[in-house]
């Protein structure tokens, strides 16, 4: 029981930690990317990560589910790059789909709120693009950090894609999620709160984590 | 004379089809202090964006040190970073003081020169702020970093951009003296944008005066306050409209 326990919760974390690293890795950039250029629809691409941030992850998980069955378009490659559906390859999938427009989009709010005199103040000191974009990642750096904990607290507590893709199947992608689902139905009372304890516990703490970092930004 | 440092030729800058900036020829010689004056919208500030390479010109070439900086041309990076710029707003890093003046030493790998970040902050009298967070500074004291993070460079050029405006008694003679002291010293070129003609007339060997983007004259300093050919330049030393 006690290793059963520690195992979905492991899981949990491995999968949305996972899904937060691939959000982040593409988010970020994107969303600094958005916050400092102007290009040709980019007003667009603004609509759909704004769209993205609220996207009911259900519905995520059944495009997800869709494109990796076996008669989908990407289930059909048989790449070893495209993961098989009912596994946790496919539940990082799905979760990094939901969590990056949330990094994105909250990254390039950051972003857009550095004053854009500072950047001609440091090209004019020396600084090359990346280096532009770098320090004002860096002065951003409170936000940013904001929208990788926004992206966490996104993926952590989603029960509806990880369910589809996932299949909740004991031992391989039970998730605390799916689980507490699961023993709730089966009337597992105990164990469902135990476990939903685990998720309050691991969402608060993001958010303490987040809070904490707003107020240090507040009182700058 | 030595050959000049910036060279324009028929440099004009245009916004929105709006021309702000229009330079038949202007040389700028090294090593000296070079002023311009004028009321504010006349394009001073433009013209010390297009020296420092950070916007280029609508048409026309800029040369600096032979190498011409055009609409399509930007100067390479090493040459680049011999200009720099301290702006009317000083426009800090939300950093610590220290880690402000050595900001551009680390973009040019220069990671080792705490001597001289250090003996940036003595010079503008701010060493004992070292470690303190630059937000937290007075606007005197900022503009003074702002100063000591362009010094520590050792730029051959330096273009300063209303440094003084709003500051107090005080902090304009602290930034003055280290204006002249760089010119004396290290023989740095300087131009300084201004629309005091008293700090022009205390700082500079040749000033020049902008109006609505074209320079209407240039003259070592005596003759431009003393005897300058332009009417409009006579008003303006007078503190008359000129508009």
């Amino acid at each position: 029981m006690g290793s059963a326990f520690s195992e979905i919760v492991l899981l949990s974390l491995q999968v949305s930690g996972l899904a937060l690293f691939f959000a982040t890795l593409v988010g970020i950039p994107l969303g600094v990317l958005m916050g400092l250029r102007r290009f040709a629809g980019r007003r667009l691409v603004v609509a759909l990560l704004y769209t993205g941030m609220g996207f009911p992850p259900v519905v995520i998980g059944l495009f997800v589910y869709l494109l990796l069955s076996r008669s989908g378009p990407f289930g059909a490659l048989n790449s070893p790059f495209v993961p098989d559906l009912f596994t946790p390859g496919a539940m990082v999938v799905a979760q990094s789909i939901i969590s990056f427009p949330l990094v994105a989009g909250f990254t390039m709010a950051a972003v857009m709120g550095v004053d854009p005199a500072l950047r001609q103040q440091v090209r004019a000191l020396g600084a090359d693009r990346w280096q532009i974009a770098l320090m004002v990642l860096s002065e951003a750096r409170v936000g940013v950090i904001i929208s990788v904990i926004a992206g966490f607290g996104s993926i952590i507590s989603e029960v509806g894609a990880v369910m589809l893709v996932g299949g909740n199947i004991e031992h391989r992608t039970r998730v605390l999620t799916t689980a507490i689902v699961l023993e709730t139905r089966k009337g597992n009372f105990e164990l469902a709160l135990a476990l939903g304890f685990v998720l309050l516990g691991l969402s608060f703490i993001a958010n303490l984590a987040m809070l904490r970092l707003q107020g240090r930004s507040l009182e700058e | 004379m030595n050959a000049p440092v910036y060279r324009l030729q028929d440099v004009s800058k245009e916004y929105n089809g709006r021309t702000v900036l229009q330079v038949g020829s202007l040389d700028i010689y090294p090593g000296g202090i070079f002023a311009l004056v004028g009321p504010s919208g006349a394009g001073k500030s433009t013209l010390l964006r297009l020296l420092n390479f950070l916007e280029p010109p609508t048409r026309g070439s800029l040369f600096f040190k032979g190498v011409r900086f055009d609409q399509d041309r930007t100067p390479p990076l090493d040459l680049r970073r011999q200009v720099t710029t301290v702006f009317q707003r000083p426009l800090l890093l939300n950093r610590s003081v220290k880690a402000n003046v050595s900001y551009g030493l680390h973009l040019r790998g220069q990671n080792h020169a705490r001597d001289r970040t250090v003996a940036a902050l003595e010079r503008v009298r701010l060493a004992d702020l070292a470690d303190q967070q630059a937000r937290t500074l007075s606007g005197g004291e900022a503009q003074r970093v702002a100063l000591a993070r362009a010094l520590v460079l050792q730029p051959e050029v330096l273009l300063l951009d209303e440094p003084t405006a709003n500051l107090d008694p005080y902090n304009v003679g602290l930034i003055e003296e280290i204006i002249t002291d760089l010119h004396a010293v290290q023989g740095t070129t300087i131009v300084l944008v201004t629309h005091n003609v008293f700090q022009a007339r205390r700082l500079a060997q040749r000033v020049a005066l902008i109006l609505d983007g074209r320079i209407v004259e240039i003259a070592p300093v005596e003759q431009f306050f003393e005897s300058p050919r332009d009417p409009r330049t006579a008003a303006f030393v007078r503190g008359e409209m000129v508009y």
